[in-house]
Formats: C-alpha cells, sequence, structure tokens
C-alpha cells in the first residue's frame, strides 16, 4: 500500500498563480519529477521528502535515519549479554 | 474501405540482381540527402495509391535515403546473393507510441530490432525490407524524419534496405506510422547459437544496464514528467556480438530482452533449454535514472524493455574472457555477468533470483503489461 | 539511492536476523498490514530470514484489493458513459468488477487514463474543458490528502468538469474488525508506516490499550521490515503492548497536520465495504456536503452506487485479507484463481498477497501441492 519514495528536492518553483500547488524538482536516484510541496510547507531544497502519488507527504529526518542500525546494536548487545549470561531472556510477564 | 488499394504498382517495391559478392557492405552506400519534400505538408490517401504522389514519395524519398543497387532497381523483387553459409531470416512489426522518444524513434526501432534478432542466431545480418503503414495526415516531415534514422542506422548496423511497401490508411485508423521488416542475415559459423545449446554450467551475461528504452517511451507516453529526459538504449548490437563471436568465445545462446526484459527472456530460455538459471539481483546493472524512474512507477526494472541490449550464454570456462572482451568496447561497457545455468532438478524452467538481501525467489513471467501502481 | 540502498543492506540483513533467534522463544503470530510490505517480504525473502515459529500473516493493506465490487463496476459504467474520461491509478486498471474491468472497458472503447497523481487528473479537466474528467479515488489515508488536494485546486480553479468517484478506505477501523473476529490469530501488528506518516499514532495508541496488541509502526525496505518485527517480537516476548514507531525518519508522532488538515476539509468518515471483509464501520471517507459539487455520484446518479456487492463466488479472499488463510492453503489459488485470470482482488494487484506468492514462490507443478508448503 501507498508506495511513498525517498527523493531529495533540487529545485522549488515559487511564484505559480494563486491558485497554483507549490512545486519542486524532486530527484530519485537518477530520475526527476515534479512534485507538489503543498503538504510539507516548511520543505527547502535539500531536504529529502517522502513522494506519494506526486505529493510530498513527509520531510525525512536526517537524525532518524540510523535509527535502524542503532537498534541492531541494541539487540545485539542484548543478545550476547544474555548469551555471556546463560539465560534464555526474562520469561514474559503474563498480561 | 480505409486502405489505399494494395493493386497496381506498390511503392518503393523493388528488386536488382546486384552481381555475386555484391553483399551488404558493398551495397549500402550509406546514408544520402534527399531533395527535401514540400515542407509543412502531411500523408494523403494518394500517397499510396500507386499514382504520382506515391511516384514522388519514393524517388524523392525512399530510394535516395536507402541508395543501394538492388533497391534502386524499382522492380517487384530484390534480387541479392548468393551467400556462403546458412541464412537467418526474422519478421518483425513497429508500434511505438511516442513515433520519436528520448534516444530514438520508430525507424531506429525497426532496424536495430530486426538486425538484433538476426544478430541473436549468430548471423550477420545482410538485408532488410520494410513495409510502411501511413496514417493520412502524418506529416511527411515525420516521415522524412524516420526515413532519415533508419537510413543512418542501417548504414551503421551495415545493412542494404533492399525492398519496401507503403501503404496509407484513413485518418484515425492507424496510429501515425507503423513499420513492419524482414531482415536476412548470414551464419557463418558451423555452430549453432540457440537455447538448445545452453549447458548448465554456462555463464549468464548481460551488455549492459537494463530498462533503458522501456522507460524512456513510458515517460514520455503517460505525460510521466521526468526533468531530465531518460534517454533510450535503443541502438544495433551486431558488432559486439561479432567481436565476442570472431573471438572464439564459446557463445551458445543470444536473447535480446526487448518486451518484457531481462526476467522475461530468462524465463523463455530456461524452459526451451530445460534448465534452471539462477540470477543476483545485485549483479544485474540498473542505471540510477531507471533505478530512480522504476522506483518512482512502482515498477521492477527486471521487466522493462531494452532495445540495445542482448543476454549471453557462455561456455564457463571463457566467460572471464567474453566479459573483459564487452567491458572493453564502449557500447557495452556496462556489461555484466549476473548468473549461471544449473541442470533443471524438478523445475526445469524456473528462474531464481537471490534477492538484495540474501533470499531466495523466484523470478516469474509477468501476468500482463507492467503498469504504474501507487500501492 | 539515497535512503533506500542503505535499507537493503544484506549483511545487516543477516545480522538482524540472528539477533531474532536470540530474542523469539514462542511462536508468535504477526500482521503486516500493508500490502507494500507484504510485496517486500515476499519480494526480498524476508520471511526466509525469520527463525521458526515467528509468522507473519499478510493484512488487508491494499486498496487496489478492498475497493468493492460496486465501486469497480460504477467506474467502468462511468468510463463507457460518453464524454467521460476515467482517469485511474495504473494499479485498478485489472482489477475485476462483477463483469468486466477498466482495461477491458478500455479495449472496447471507453476513455480510461492513467494517471501518476490526482493533480495530473485535475490538470487533465483543465486541458479538455469539453470532457467531463472522472477521478477513480481510491486509496487509504496515504492518498487521501492528495485527494483532497485535487477537489480543493478544482474547486479554486473553478472546474465544473472534474469530479471524484470516492472509494478511499480507513485502516484503523479494519485492523479493530480483524481483532474482534473470534478466530483471530494476530498478535501484532506491523502498522503501514506512510498512514501514519499522514495520520500520526493517536488511533494506535487507542487501539493497543483497547487490545492490549502491539503496534510497531514499521516502514517498507528489508531492514525496516526486519527491525519491525524485532520489535514487535520483543513486546511480546515481554508482555507489553504498545505502539512504537521504528519508521521515525519518516513518522511524527502527530502525523502530518497539513496533510490531516486538507484530508479533513474536503473528506468525512462513513462506513464502507472492504472487499472481502464487508461493511467496516467509519471504514471509507466520503466527500462533505461543502465539497458535493465534485461527488461523482451526485453527478451521474443513474450510474449505480455503492452498495454491498454479490459475492464473490467461492473466493476465500475475505479470509486471506484477515490473515485465516495463507494464499497457497487456498483450494483456488494457482489453478482456477491465477493473475491472468483472478477470481479474488488479492491475485489481481502487485500488492495482493495471492498474487505475491503465485509471483515470488514457487509453484509446483501438481496444483495441490501448495497445502502446507513452507
Amino acid at each position: 500500500m501507498c508506495l511513498g519514495i525517498p527523493g531529495e528536492i533540487v529545485a522549488v518553483r515559487e511564484g505559480g498563480a494563486p491558485e497554483s500547488p507549490r512545486l519542486a524538482v524532486v530527484r530519485f536516484g537518477g530520475a526527476e519529477r515534479e512534485v507538489c510541496l503543498d503538504l510539507v510547507p516548511e520543505a527547502r531544497v535539500g531536504d529529502f521528502v517522502i513522494v506519494h502519488v506526486g505529493v510530498a507527504i513527509s520531510i525525512l529526518a536526517r537524525e532518524e535515519a540510523d535509527a535502524v542500525f542503532g537498534y541492531l546494536e541494541e539487540i545485539q548487545a542484548l543478545s550476547e549479554l544474555e548469551a555471556e549470561a546463560g539465560a534464555p531472556g526474562e520469561p514474559p510477564e503474563a498480561p | 474501405m480505409a486502405t489505399a488499394s494494395g493493386r497496381g504498382r506498390r511503392a518503393g517495391d523493388a528488386v536488382v540482381a546486384p552481381p555475386a559478392g555484391s553483399g551488404p557492405g558493398a551495397s549500402a552506400t550509406g546514408p544520402a540527402c534527399p531533395v527535401p519534400l514540400p515542407e509543412g505538408e502531411r500523408v494523403l490517401l494518394a500517397h499510396g495509391g500507386g499514382g504520382r504522389l506515391t511516384r514522388e514519395l519514393v524517388e524523392r524519398l525512399f530510394v535516395p535515403a536507402f541508395r543501394n543497387p538492388a533497391l534502386s532497381a524499382l522492380n517487384d523483387a530484390a534480387l541479392v546473393g548468393p551467400v556462403l553459409g546458412r541464412l537467418a531470416v526474422t519478421t518483425d512489426a513497429f508500434v511505438v507510441q511516442p513515433l520519436f522518444f528520448p534516444g530514438g524513434d520508430i525507424g531506429t526501432l525497426a532496424v536495430t530490432g530486426t538486425v538484433n534478432d538476426l544478430a541473436m542466431a549468430g548471423a550477420r545480418p545482410l538485408w532488410l525490407t520494410l513495409g510502411f503503414v501511413l496514417e493520412e495526415g502524418l506529416p511527411l516531415a515525420d516521415l522524412e524524419r524516420v526515413v532519415g534514422s533508419i537510413a543512418r542506422t542501417a548504414a551503421a548496423a551495415g545493412v542494404a534496405v533492399i525492398a519496401g511497401d507503403t501503404k496509407v490508411v484513413e485518418r484515425g485508423r492507424g496510429d501515425g506510422l507503423f513499420i513492419t521488416s524482414a531482415g536476412v542475415g548470414v551464419v557463418a559459423a558451423p555452430r549453432l547459437v540457440a537455447p538448445s545449446e545452453v549447458l548448465p554450467g554456462d555463464a549468464v551475461l548481460v551488455s549492459g544496464p537494463v530498462g533503458q528504452h522501456g522507460i524512456a517511451v513510458l515517460a514520455v507516453r503517460e505525460g510521466l514528467a521526468f526533468s531530465r529526459p531518460i534517454v533510450s538504449d535503443c541502438a544495433s548490437v551486431v558488432a559486439p556480438v561479432h567481436a565476442l563471436l570472431d573471438a572464439g568465445i564459446t557463445v551458445h545462446c543470444l536473447r535480446d530482452p526487448t518486451r518484457g526484459g531481462l526476467a522475461t527472456v530468462l524465463n523463455e530460455i530456461a524452459v526451451q533449454a530445460r534448465c534452471e538459471i539462477a540470477v543476483h539481483e545485485r549483479q544485474v546493472p540498473v542505471s540510477d535514472e531507471v533505478a530512480g524512474a522504476c522506483e518512482v512507477l512502482g515498477l521492477d526494472p527486471l521487466y522493462v524493455a531494452c532495445e540495445g541490449r542482448f543476454v549471453a550464454f557462455v561456455a564457463p570456462g571463457d566467460a572471464d574472457r567474453a566479459l573483459a572482451l564487452l567491458r572493453a568496447r564502449r557500447d557495452t561497457a556496462g556489461a555484466a555477468r549476473i548468473g549461471t545455468v544449473r541442470a533443471a532438478g524438478g523445475t526445469a524452467g524456473l528462474v531464481t533470483l537471490t534477492t538484495a538481501i540474501g533470499g531466495q525467489r523466484v523470478l516469474d513471467l509477468l501476468s500482463g503489461e507492467q503498469l504504474p501502481r501507487i500501492c | 539511492m539515497r535512503y533506500l540502498d542503505e535499507y537493503r543492506d544484506g549483511q545487516a540483513a543477516q545480522r538482524y536476523a540472528e539477533a531474532l533467534r536470540a530474542i523469539v522463544t514462542r511462536p508468535w503470530t504477526l500482521m503486516e498490514v500493508c500490502g507494500g510490505q507484504t510485496h517486500a517480504i515476499l519480494r526480498y525473502g524476508i520471511d526466509e530470514l525469520l527463525p521458526p515459529g515467528l509468522t507473519l500473516i499478510h493484512g488487508p493493506g491494499c486498496p487496489v484489493c478492498v475497493t468493492p465490487v460496486a465501486a469497480l463496476d460504477r467506474a467502468v459504467a462511468l468510463a463507457r458513459r460518453a464524454g467521460v474520461v476515467l482517469a485511474s491509478f495504473g494499479d485498478m486498471l485489472r482489477v475485476p468488477g462483477s463483469a468486466a474491468d477498466l482495461l477491458h472497458a478500455r479495449a472496447a472503447g471507453a476513455d480510461v487514463r492513467i494517471v501518476y497523481s490526482p493533480l495530473d487528473a485535475v490538470a487533465l479537466a483543465e486541458r479538455e474543458p469539453e470532457r467531463e474528467v472522472v477521478f477513480f479515488a481510491v486509496g487509504f489515508e496515504t492518498t487521501a490528502p492528495a485527494n483532497a488536494m485535487a477537489v480543493r485546486l478544482a474547486s479554486r480553479k473553478g472546474l465544473e468538469n472534474f469530479s471524484l468517484l470516492a472509494a478511499q478506505r480507513r485502516v484503523p477501523p479494519a485492523l479493530d474488525a480483524i481483532l474482534a473476529s473470534p478466530d483471530c490469530r494476530v498478535q501484532a501488528f506491523l502498522a503501514a508506516g506512510h498512514v501514519c506518516a499522514v495520520m500520526g499514532i493517536a488511533e494506535y495508541v487507542a487501539l493497543a490499550a483497547r487490545r492490549r496488541v502491539p503496534v510497531v509502526v514499521t516502514g517498507f525496505e528489508p531492514l525496516d521490515l526486519l527491525q519491525g518485527v524485532a520489535m514487535a517480537a520483543r513486546q511480546l516476548e515481554e508482555g507489553r503492548g504498545e505502539v512504537e514507531i521504528p519508521y521515525s525518519r519518516a513518522v511524527r508522532p502527530g502525523g502530518n497536520p497539513a496533510a490531516r488538515a486538507a484530508m479533513d476539509e474536503v473528506f468525512e468518515p462513513c462506513d464502507g465495504e472492504w472487499r472481502g471483509l464487508g461493511v467496516i464501520p467509519d471504514g471509507a471517507l466520503r466527500l462533505r456536503p461543502r465539497y458535493a459539487a465534485f461527488d461523482a455520484a451526485r453527478r451521474f446518479p443513474d450510474e449505480g452506487g455503492e452498495r454491498p456487492a454479490p459475492r464473490d463466488g467461492d473466493c476465500l479472499a475475505g479470509l486471506v485479507l484477515q490473515g485465516r488463510l495463507r494464499p497457497p492453503d487456498c483450494p483456488a489459488f494457482g489453478g482456477r484463481c491465477t493473475p491472468e485470470h483472478p477470481v479474488g482482488a488479492p491475485m489481481v494487484s502487485a500488492e495482493g498477497a495471492c498474487a505475491a506468492y503465485y509471483r515470488y514462490r514457487p509453484r509446483p507443478a501438481a496444483a495441490v501441492a501448495a497445502v502446507g508448503a513452507p
């Protein structure tokens, strides 16, 4: 569901007709296309945005980009600890 | 009836009996500059009617562009040859919208599509015939442009256009321009290049990044805007194929991944050769442009058409040499080894893919044309 | 591509797989909600990396699959109408209605155009003022804001030849319905990252609290999915049932306020049928009265309404969409039901669970072989 692809804003086209959407050129790998920025009004050139059906729906938080690797470190450290302790992990609490 | 009469004199039907030895190279004199047709004019039904306008089209456009003795005789059949070796014969039809796309047009495609099919049999292409179905109202300038592309592409591939035909259909009953072709080539080597020759252990090579043509056409046709145009890979692969064969590489099978792309031809060959083909996703070359476009459109580049690439099944001992040879050429610098043929277990005809993260899956045939998706 | 390729790293995926084996001590059943996630799981072979006993079942998050037959029939009827252009996302074209799909309607002369964006449909209406452009607005909360913008734009431009055939669905009520089913096997959800990028997590916090179920807001790349699975498994092992957001690079807890505002201005929740699941209270979105002029159902009232559809024959898609049946275990799978001749919608869309299995998993020649294949 909801194909959303991250791309980099390389140019913003300000100043169309008042009723026109705010448009940007967004680069996806080597391809570029026009994307509507109306739902991410604070987006600027250089930001990465998630684009769905030609509309940017979210600005990528760079500081969160490595979260998936951080979590991997965390659970690996955890399993090593458990391996050292020789215990299979705490028994689950009854809900 | 909508079509112009097929009786009477046919436009561009041609003939010739060049003496033996006036093979392809000899008869193709390269592109010539035709006397321009009147500006701003459009194709009329009469251009296919066999009368003056037909003759004008033939004499002022086709003959000067394709000039060669076989064509210039303007007989009902072209006489060529004889040649030594088995003949390879192919036929093809070209319908593309738009007629002109970044990197080529329907004319370029008609020549490369036909000569590439011949090359896939290990043949050296010699001759082409072309049939044009024109829609009434097509700007003559468009036709001239296409004919110019054909002449240039044919000369580059070393083939002569030795016969042709033109018909005109009423406005609204065609799509601007359709082209049909036949191609003849000669296979000099005694060894067959065909799916039946594929053996377990064969290396699977692809001659360059995949999917450029399909994305270039789709981007224009579906009104999908890309700020930087993506260019079709539409090109003849005759030269690199013969570079491999001439170097004595043991090439078992060749196939050009046109409609349905790489995944489709691998499936076809796995079935025809009754083998299994194992491919590594990471090794399949895809340009940044195509990768990005495919992500945005929700397409898989492995199923997107190429018009200037080929897949080669090469004996394992020759694989490194074949790859080095291709990579040293400018037109195949992006070649890569993407997989290996395996003996079929219970799964003849299966193509498997090692995914980017090391998982395994089937690389299946598609059920229809890929459509851009949202989800 | 930046922000994609790094999340497709094979070594990190293997390390995740190892870590998961250490986390999981008992069998658990997770549902990935979104069809895009299902697609990625099978396309990359992620399910094969999971420890035995950890089962992924595939949720109903494919808007193409859950669009009711009646909506499709109405789209086909509108497309056939003289003077109407039906604009649609490409993936809707192959989905069968009760008699035909849009591809066949187009082949028979209907004017069906593929658009990439709802805004392209508005541009189409502007370019061809003599034709009625009807945009087939499917999608979940991810797509609804873009659909809303199209309506707003058409309204501002005063376009009288643009309308919307609204067939949008809301995800959280469907998840609630799945959990309410007496033979529900789902113990945790991998929620759809892009729906939450728009909506935020408030509805999911309520759901997790009410049903005591872990909800992990997950992205779409292999490492995202593995992280989502790991977080859900840890919650289950530790007896927690809360909302976590591993896909934090795209999702804020409050969602996207501008997107939600656009959506709320133009649409309101209503009851709606999900193909295979039945009518779900508040499970759909319709145009608000002030935008009624853009409602294709009002503009062309004679072309049938969205009413409960006839049953899809003996298709078991409903069970598949609820995660109660694995696609290869369906008696029709691969035999009577293939992507060329689909019986049910999940076999049609690239995101449909049945189509994903059909495409990415070996199909033994014997038609019955699929039963219980791992």
